[in-house]
């Protein structure tokens, strides 16, 4: 029996440990602990509501945009602000791009080398990696030249001597099972990949002037003008350099990401059953098919909106946002009132509460408070957001081509729908989430071109620009599905000025500590049972953490610095 | 297969051909670095040289109270492509978003870089203080201890963004955790900031195109920002000065100023009080920029901008970091007269802005290279 843990958690966002308890070769609890924090609820305060996205954004610069676009919901949700139907359709674009590239990189280059030894690569015969490339697709740089010029390139990595981002790496792992040739062709693929990524986003710099962190979100639309006799405006020329690279994305997710998956599955179909956690899942749904706030209009979304409970896909439960909560019991965080019940987000207190060890530490007090993630509850429930949940949630709400995709996926694996509560699961359901979305992006740009045809050029509505329209008080909630799952911003506005914010961020769903009731969040529940080939490399805890695709610089926060309560008015 | 346990011999010319990169992408490259530095068209052979004759330089990157937005700009560079660049032309030997390694086997990795020295330490993120540094810990060691130990034996540290420049956001009022940047932290190796929110790819590469092929630190202003960079203010290249000057102003968004590229400082454009190159070099392999978009500048690449350019929507005159009283009707020839000689040697008007606003202060001057003044004459020469 041991205690290990692996601090820095790397290919993550952030800063993440976790410590595990380990016997018999297995995890009988895991503790998640976010090791930093800097305050940005804090820093809101007091400060121009309309300024607030930029701030917000900043909370992560790999999601990037999502902040921004459930901090302009969440402000719009307050001063009841209905932003013009272009506008909705070009946030769409941008979150859909967002999800593809966001997917693909977290696929490649966060996730992959969880099951790809690139060592094992070296000995891979191009002939017979072109051979198995050209069997599951029709992807072009697929030849035994160039596999062989991909593996030579490897060669004269290793042989150089300096590995850069592979030293010390797991390699040769017993857990990894891949033939050399799979091994290879996956390594050509995360070169493709990286740039890829780099062409597919300049979608962003089009629209939002630059990627990461885009600059045209505004309170009531978007700050990128619509017309067709400028070059200084969406025009038929960036419309259609935009479906150029919309095609693109959807060819590399049809071509390599989907047919990548499919090949690699086979050879770890144990991991179906490991990692499956809480079996509770939520889905806030997003991208709204009219010009209405997602946060108020459930039914006009093309993702749906529910809660599953159990694993039990037969019943969507619907959601009420106003039932979420948050536990600071195991947070370094206090609450004026005790740290055994949960607040909710417009009555929520935090004061920063270090309690930890003091650095350097070997180990955490696991049994006191570990992180500086908060515990979000939803109707008392532990759950579990991001694709899985998505897809789940679409799934059991009969979503057409959501079903059609997953029933594909699963029928050419030969497996059942049972298989998707795992580790296993979490990653294909991220690769059929991309897919689908990839096709729905072209989708909203045929919405987008159609109206601009019927004379609509619209972007912004202004009627509550200046501060001055608005209430003396109001409070409102912007719910959006960023790519690791649901996220929410809470504000509250008093005399024009940021009096309250809170953000309930998808990674402090699936990251945070032990809530008050001692149950824990979905990551410290996914590595129950996982299995310890090596405790010295636990490669394994990679795998189910990063299934998540865990983003931390999102999941730290505090919500009001003074714990002073919020003004009562009615949400709007 | 571990590192430092294999002499590190290749030189770039092997690697590239080895790599499969044509001589000519790779001058192109160069060619396109060149332009960034604002160097002469002859210098693409000096950089191609100079790439050419070293082995792989050793770079520790290290993220504190950051984003990782920094990270995927890098991730965002151009010719010859990102993989080259983070595989072929540099050994990122230490990053935690991007290496394979975890735990104290990723941990194993920077200390066997580290004891080599020679290497660039590239940080991101801000350094918390508050609480002996409580607020960001990575292997159970504060940020501020790694950050002391990593710059031992460095050739520089390259502060990449914003946050690790100048503070950045989780500096802004009230500075919740005591976050400073890395010129704070460190004493005794040069310090290059980078400020931007995040960096732009363009100038992560040049600056370490730069000490590679000149051998030094590029010329740096006031605040520790390359010249080739940050040696312009944004109004003075930006495409939509025209229209400042024939008082062509947007005053709704989407009115037909806005629709028309009209100039966005009636609606809090910070581009008369920021210097960057973004109107040049644009983003994303030059496709745009924010201006470009439709919207303000918002000065990201000015220490404390988070609270001396915000509201970001005001005009700049209202901005309470700015320092100057006047109406906008006067704001025409303050911005075209009043200031030029100031921002001429803004490495001095900065500084005075600074104390003004009671700023946390930049980069101490003693860990550059050399002062303003000598920094300037170095850029002539070149």
């Amino acid at each position: 029996m041991a205690k290990i843990a692996v601090d820095p958690v790397t290919r993550i966002e952030g800063h993440l440990r976790i410590e595990a308890q380990v016997d018999g070769g297995q995890i009988t609890e895991a503790w998640s602990s976010c090791t930093m924090w800097r305050g940005i609820e804090t820093i809101l305060e007091g400060r121009d509501p309309r300024d607030a996205w930029y701030f917000t954004q900043r909370i992560c610069g790999v999601c990037t945009t999502v902040h921004a676009l459930a901090s302009v919901r969440a402000v719009e949700n307050a001063l009841d602000i209905t932003p013009p139907l272009n506008a909705q359709l070009i946030r769409n674009l941008i979150t859909l791009s967002q999800f593809v590239q966001d997917h693909v990189v977290h696929f490649y280059h966060l996730h992959a080398l969880d099951w790809v030894d690139i060592v094992s690569a070296l000995d891979a015969d191009p002939a017979a990696t072109a051979a198995l490339a050209s069997s599951i697709s029709d992807y072009p740089k697929s030849s035994p030249g160039h596999f062989g010029a991909v593996r030579a390139k490897l060669q004269g990595f290793v042989e150089a001597g300096q590995l850069g981002p592979f030293s010390n790496g797991y390699w040769g792992h017993e857990a990894y099972k891949l033939p050399p040739e799979a091994n290879l062709m996956a390594v050509s693929h995360y070169l493709d990949a990286l740039e890829f990524q780099r062409d597919y986003i300049r979608i962003h710099a089009m629209l939002g002037g630059k990627n990461p962190h885009l600059q045209t979100y505004l309170v009531g639309g978007m700050a990128i003008p619509i017309d067709l006799n400028s070059q200084d405006a969406i025009n038929a020329d960036m419309l259609s350099r935009m479906r150029v690279l919309l095609q693109k994305g959807l060819d590399f997710v049809r071509q390599a990401y989907i047919p990548d998956v499919l090949a690699v599955a086979p050879f770890y179909l144990d991991w179906a059953a490991i990692g499956g956690g809480l079996g509770n899942f939520m889905a806030f749904g997003d991208f709204p098919m009219g010009g209405a706030n997602p946060s108020i209009a459930p039914d006009d979304l093309y993702l749906p909106r529910g809660i599953i409970l159990g694993k039990d896909l037969s019943t969507v439960h619907p959601l009420d946002p106003l039932k979420i909560d948050e536990y600071v019991t195991h947070s370094w965080y206090e609450y004026e009132g005790g740290d055994t019940a949960p607040l909710a987000p417009f009555e929520g207190e935090t004061k920063p509460n270090y309690t930890g060890p003091q650095p350097p530490y070997d180990f955490l007090d696991t049994d006191g408070k570990y992180s500086w993630l908060k515990s979000p509850r939803y109707d008392g429930h532990a759950v579990e957001v991001g694709p899985l949940a998505r897809m789940l949630v679409a799934y059991g709400s009969g979503h057409e081509k959501v079903v059609a995709v997953v029933n594909s996926v699963l029928g050419t694996l030969g497996v059942g729908p049972e298989v998707l509560f795992s580790t296993l699961g979490r990653t294909a359901a991220r690769a059929v989430e991309t897919l689908v979305l990839a096709e729905r992006s072209l989708e909203v740009l045929d919405e987008l071109v159609a109206n601009i045809a019927s004379g609509d050029t619209a972007v912004h509505e202004g009627s509550k620009w200046e501060p001055s329209s608005w209430p003396a008080t109001a409070k409102g909630f912007g719910m959006h599905e960023a790519p690791r799952g649901g996220l929410s911003h809470w504000i509250t506005i008093k005399d024009e000025k940021i009096d309250h914010y809170q953000i309930v961020v998808p990674s402090t769903w699936n990251g945070g500590p032990r809530d008050g009731n001692g149950v824990g969040g979905a990551y410290e529940a996914a590595l129950v049972g996982t299995p310890i080939a090596d405790e010295e490399r636990p490669l394994e805890i990679l795998r189910t953490i990063h299934s998540f695709d865990p983003c931390m610089a999102c999941a730290a926060h505090v919500i009001d610095k003074d714990g002073k309560p919020v003004v009562e008015v009615t949400v709007t | 297969m571990g590192v430092g346990t294999v002499a590190r011999v290749e030189a770039l010319p092997d690697r590239l051909a080895r790599a499969g990169i044509e001589r000519r992408t790779f001058l192109k490259y160069c060619g396109t670095l060149a332009a960034v530095l604002a160097l002469p068209d002859t210098y693409a052979r000096n950089i191609a040289q100079a790439l050419q004759s070293v082995k792989k330089p050793s770079v520790v990157w290290l993220e504190f109270q950051d984003c990782a937005g920094n990270t995927e700009s890098f991730l965002r560079t151009r010719n010859p492509g990102v993989a080259d660049l983070v595989l072929d032309i540099l050994s990122i030997d230490y990053h935690e978003t991007i290496m394979a390694a975890a735990g104290h086997q990723a941990e194993a990795a920077k200390a066997a870089a580290l004891a080599e020295g020679g290497h660039f330490v590239v940080v991101e993120g801000s350094i918390p203080r508050n609480d002996s540094g409580v607020y960001c810990t990575i292997a159970g060691k504060t940020a501020w201890q790694h950050l002391e130990e990593a710059a031992e034996g460095a050739v520089a540290v390259i502060a990449v963004g914003s946050c690790s420049s100048f503070g950045g956001l989780p500096a802004a009022s009230p500075n919740p955790t005591g976050a400073v940047s890395a010129a704070n932290i460190v004493s005794g190796v040069p310090v290059i900031n980078l400020p931007g929110c995040p960096a732009n790819a363009d100038n992560i590469t040049a600056t370490l195109v730069h000490f590679l092929t000149f051998g030094g630190l590029p010329a740096l202003d006031g605040e520790g920002r390359p010249l080739f960079a940050y040696g312009q203010r944004i109004h003075d290249s930006c495409e939509r000065r025209a229209h400042f000057d024939a008082g062509q102003f947007v005053a709704k968004w989407g009115d037909e100023g806005h629709r028309n590229g009209w100039c966005l400082y009636k609606m809090g454009c910070k581009g008369p009080a920021t210097f960057h190159n973004c109107p040049a070099i644009r983003w994303n392999e030059g496709t745009s920029w924010p201006i470009g978009a439709g919207h303000g500048c918002n000065g990201c690449s000015e220490p404390g901008f988070w609270d001396t350019m915000s509201p970001f929507y005001e005009r700049l005159p209202k901005v309470s970091g700015f320092g100057v009283e006047s109406s906008a009707d006067t704001i025409g020839w303050w911005l075209t007269g009043g200031t030029a000689a100031a921002f001429a040697a803004h490495g001095v008007a900065k500084s005075v802005q600074r104390r003004v606003t009671h700023q946390p202060p930049g980069p101490a001057s003693g860990t550059l290279e050399s002062g303003p003044d000598e920094q300037a004459s170095e850029k002539g020469g070149v």
